[in-house]
């Protein structure tokens, strides 16, 4: 039997955070003996013993405080009754948490607390859940002397308004702040501070006057810098932050562990349930992603499963101009089948193919690409990653062997230096933003690459010591820069690179370097960043400890994408930063599942675990298992899909879970590829623009409404648990076999856990990855095999994956698409914290209050050459195509740069950005189009054009009696 | 609706072999052009690597030497 170790789950708040100390320290409590570490408080060493001590401004995710004065104890040998959250342990030392003295001191702090709080226990929000009504009973509270005197509750106070009162703050969509009900415990300002970094809150006034406040005095929850991410309705003991969807249901009666769809850091979540109703997701403590914290996505933005805009019937219709015609499941299914196979004998095997979804799960994309694979009979399977991290995929495989990032998040909490590039965490990966602000605020360096001043640049309580404003599309030659400089200054790890690169081919590498045109100053007039700015961050990044590199699409979405991704490598090895924790090259992956849809074999070149498909030996395994025969040649990738569709030989295409006519770039042959098909089949929740040129329209499912799997950034497999039905009727995968059996297949899949072993049985590096690991273990990262049984945090400890580092040569070369006279300035594109990529889920929640359109950012100099004003109609014009928004003006972009979001498909960004794209891999190059802008009076002709055409796309015929 | 605005699919897939071609002369100089090949071989689909093929039919067809020579190692090797 399999000694497995039992986690422990407890989800007992311990009062304070656990010490990392080694050494232990033994003390009693209350008589008896307890051993824990060296730092840790006698609140802490009394729950170890389960004892409860009772606290009201403590709690485990925040360093104590010790403002409350209801933990006090009393410790033999010392003066006094001292806080038991603030006092560390001591050897020997004997400590009374009960004693009559104590017991009467906690009483009188309940009896003030209580006295300034209102009453209505049995209305109020919190009832069964405050800890202050805990608290009363903990301490025998029976009653309160202290009655007629001043307060912060009643609206009125001897018959004259109480100055004191401030009413409740509902101007948050999602939690509501009455300060009517605070005890000033500043858990929430502590939260704010600590958890998630952002600072927004504070206590203001002193003694009886303190009040939390979210900043200066006219601001409220929704102006201020609050971001929503509710750490601090978490951390309140009461009801005084409160999610609305508690107000309005009431509390939850139990909660099952599941993983975030949102973006790709996977956090861990509770959802909480009354019925088969979410009452609250709230982020799940023993998270290893998260660590128990959240962003508002996933933390708040999951109305859109239950918004009225989802489909729940398949439709079909024989062309696109004609109005939708809801069917049963059944014919959906055969109807789709038949066209399919139809158009194979018409036009050959190859002529149709699918595109896997990154938002499903693994064993939903691992189905699509078997479908693929072994029923349509070909390789045309791809997915979102081919437009955001393919190139990560191609450089990482070929510098280490593996196409994934080597650390796991918590290894940021070891890190000294970081060099963020081409990404922006604080809006991107906000939760994993907040674990580096809080490295950095305890001391690490942060080096920023990137155009745009984003906030990690320059926000409360941290600074980048080097913010490198870099031209769009000049990555290659700063990273060059950078690496020539540590070369050149010999700054490099010699004995890393001898142990475990090859020598000779650093020699090779470093000669190449050292050449003058790579210095700083040779490159500075391209890239537009300072040299000396330049050798600072490289100096600081090659000798001031552990460094590690995080990146983004602002790395990959380039003609030089994977070069960059090399450059990074080559940067990681030449400072010896790869196989510890606090280092490494680590790419931020952007949507919920992308990880695991590359390792799921999405890309039509491979087969799952990254195994080419020309290699007989591994289409063997898969044949055997599916008694296929997998054809040996690549398929098509996405934009040679809409290539050959344009040309006539693709005709059939099965989009799960993705929206590429919004996302993909050069929207007008993206909407030219998917005319030119006589079928194209849209799973998806909600009517996308892609379907505005689909055939068949099958209903997709949440992430709450199915079982599975998503694997996050870090390589980490995270279980996804069914809390719901499916209000389609059908999971995902069980939409996926019905097709597949409708041509014929015969799978007999009845959970997904039997996709997940089959998964194991044919990929070595998931060959331990079972759903009884996960229930155990909580999560595994992979490889995860007989060599790593536990899984795999940190890669490439003792060696690289492919045996030996290898250093490329990474030659600057200027993208095709240039600035000229008739398009001057560089648009580059990015997303924002509350809106979620083409914001199919976002922009159905309340989270469209933060950001209801996308806005052109232009710098001051551009707008007033120009003559445009902050939040006037623009038209952005590319050499593809033109659209109108409304511009802010900022300094955040350089002078020559503007930038845009593409949440949202009024806009449409997509239409200005290009066909060019990644050298290897062909992610397209969306962070670089040559544009001009000018003022405007309202939204394009192609706008009106495409907006009416949708309109005209979304008809559904009534449902026939 | 509208009109594609792309460029045609051979124009596109020489800029795709001519951009791959860039990335491997900058590699060591022995193995540019089967380096090149290889990537092609790797990635590209059939019905791609038949239209590259038959763009060497053609003088003016805008391929780099590189990418042309490549191309030639490619078609040779799936002759074999």
């Amino acid at each position: 039997m399999k000694d497995f170790i039992i986690p422990n789950w407890d989800e007992t708040d311990m009062g304070t955070p656990a010490s990392k100390a080694t050494e232990q320290v033994t003390l009693t409590i209350d008589g008896f003996p307890v051993t824990v570490p060296a730092g840790t408080s006698v609140m802490r060493a009394s729950a170890e013993a389960g004892i409860q001590v009772p606290k009201l401004c403590a709690t485990d995710s925040l360093e104590a405080f010790g403002s409350c004065r209801l933990c006090v104890v009393e410790i033999e040998g010392r003066r006094g009754t001292p806080a038991s959250c603030t006092t560390p342990v001591a050897e020997g030392m004997v400590v009374h948490t009960h004693s009559p003295k104590v017991k009467k001191i906690r009483k009188g702090v309940m009896e003030l607390y209580i006295s300034d709080h209102p009453l209505d226990c049995l209305t109020c929000s919190a009832n069964g859940d405050c800890e202050l009504q805990d608290m009363a009973g903990a301490v025998g509270l029976r009653d309160v002397r202290y009655e007629g005197v001043e307060n912060h509750f009643e609206v009125r106070q001897n018959g004259e308004a109480n100055a004191r009162y401030i009413p409740k703050d509902d101007s948050n969509p999602y939690f509501s702040y009455d300060p009517a009900k605070c005890i000033v415990c500043s858990r929430c300002v502590r939260a704010c501070e600590e958890t998630q970094g952002t600072f927004a809150l504070t206590i203001e006034g002193s003694g009886f006057d303190s009040r939390v406040s979210f900043g200066a005095k006219s601001d409220n929850a929704l102006a201020s810098d609050c971001v929503s991410c509710g750490a601090c309705v978490a951390a309140c003991p009461t009801a005084t932050l409160q999610e609305k969807s508690v107000i309005e249901i009431g509390t939850p009666e139990r909660s099952v562990i599941t993983t975030c769809a949102y973006c790709g850091v996977g956090c861990s979540f509770k959802a909480e349930m009354r019925g088969d109703e979410v009452v609250r997701m709230t982020p799940w403590k023993h998270g290893k992603a998260n660590r128990g914290h959240s962003c508002v996505k996933g933390r708040f933005a999951y109305g859109y499963a239950s918004h009225n805009d989802r489909i729940l019937n398949p439709m079909i219709r024989d062309t696109i101009d004609q109005p939708w015609r809801e069917v049963s499941w059944d014919e959906a299914i055969a109807f789709t089948a038949t066209k399919l196979r139809g158009i194979q004998e018409q036009h050959g095997v190859r002529s149709i193919g699918g595109i896997t979804s990154s938002r499903c799960t693994n064993e939903e994309t691992y189905l699509v690409q078997k479908l693929i694979r072994a029923v349509f009979g070909n390789n045309n399977t791809d997915t979102c990653a081919r437009v955001c991290h393919s190139p990560t995929g191609y450089g990482l495989g070929k510098a280490f062997g593996t196409s994934a990032g080597t650390q796991d998040f918590d290894s940021v909490e070891h890190t000294d230096v970081v060099i963020v590039i081409g990404a922006n965490p604080t809006d991107g990966h906000p939760v994993f933003a907040s674990r580096l602000k809080k490295r950095l605020r305890a001391g690490a360096k942060l080096i920023v690459i990137d155009p745009r001043r984003i906030d990690l640049v320059r926000s409360a309580h941290i600074e980048a010591a080097h913010h490198l404003p870099l031209r769009p599309g000049t990555n290659v030659a700063v990273l060059s820069s950078i690496s020539h400089v540590i070369v050149t200054e010999g700054l490099y790890d010699e004995a890393f690179i001898r142990e475990r690169c090859d020598w000779d081919e650093f020699a090779d590498y470093a000669a190449f370097i050292s050449d003058a045109r790579h210095s700083p100053e040779a490159t500075a007039l391209l890239t537009g960043v300072p040299a000396d700015a330049i050798r600072e961050a490289a100096r600081l990044f090659a000798t001031g400890g552990n460094g590690a590199i995080y990146y983004g699409l602002g790395v990959t979405e380039h003609s030089q994408g994977s070069t960059t991704v090399m450059a990074i490598a080559n940067l990681a090895m030449m400072t010896g930063n790869l196989g510890r924790p606090g280092v490494g090259v680590n790419p931020l992956r952007g949507q919920n599942n992308v990880q695991g849809a590359c390792d799921m074999g999405s890309f039509p070149h491979e087969l799952p675990g990254y195994r080419h498909v020309s290699d007989p030996a591994v289409r063997d395994v898969f044949d055997k298992l599916w008694g296929s025969k997998i054809d040996p040649e690549p398929g098509l990738r996405i934009p040679n899909m809409l290539d050959a569709a344009v040309d006539g030989t693709f005709k059939g295409l099965y989009v799960q879970g993705e929206d590429i006519l919004q996302s993909d770039p050069d929207t007008k042959h993206v909407s030219a590829g998917l005319a030119a098909m006589d079928c194209v089949i849209v799973q998806d929740l909600f009517l996308n623009e892609t379907a505005n040129y689909a055939h068949v329209f099958l209903p997709g499912s949440t992430f709450l409404e199915k079982d599975g799997t998503f694997t996050n950034a870090e390589r980490r497999i995270n279980r996804v648990r069914k809390v719901m039905q499916p209000r389609n009727g059908y999971a995902d995968w069980e939409i996926t076999q019905l097709l597949a059996n409708a041509m014929g297949a015969g799978w007999t899949y009845t959970h997904p856990s039997q996709v997940m072993d089959e998964i194991a049985a044919t990929t070595p590096s998931f060959a331990n990855v079972s759903y009884e690991l996960l229930e155990e273990r909580g999560s595994v990262q992979w490889p995860c095999n007989e060599a790593a049984p536990d899984g795999t945090p940190l890669m490439h400890i003792d060696g690289f994956a492919r045996g030996r580092g290898r250093f490329i040569v990474t030659e600057y070369i200027a993208t095709e698409e240039k600035t000229g006279p008739r398009f001057p300035l560089l648009l580059t594109t990015g997303r924002i914290l509350s809106q979620y990529n083409v914001g199919a889920q976002t922009r159905r929640t309340e989270n469209v209050v933060w950001h209801d359109q996308d806005v052109l950012e232009v710098h001051p100099q551009d707008a007033e050459v120009r003559g445009i004003k902050d939040g006037q109609w623009v038209r952005l014009a590319s050499r593809t195509g033109e659209t109108s928004l409304r511009a802010t003006i900022t300094d955040r972009v350089s002078p020559g740069v503007v930038y845009t979001t593409f949440h949202h498909p009024d806009t449409q960004a997509n239409v200005i950005t290009t066909d060019f794209s990644d050298w290897a891999t062909n992610c397209p190059e969306y962070k670089v189009t040559a544009v001009q802008v000018a003022a405007s009076n309202g939204p394009t002709e192609w706008q009106e054009d495409y907006a009416a055409h949708a309109a005209q796309s979304r008809r559904i015929l009534p449902a026939a009696e | 609706m509208t009109t594609p605005s792309h460029i045609g699919t051979e124009e596109k897939l020489v800029r795709m072999a001519n951009q791959i071609a860039g990335f491997f002369a900058t590699q060591p100089k022995a193995s540019q052009a089967e380096e090149t090949a290889a990537h092609i071989r790797a990635f590209w689909d059939p019905r791609m690597r038949a239209q590259l093929s038959k763009l060497l039919a053609t003088d003016a067809n805008g391929l780099s030497p590189l990418a042309r020579a490549a191309a030639e190692h490619l078609e040779q090797s799936e002759q074999v």
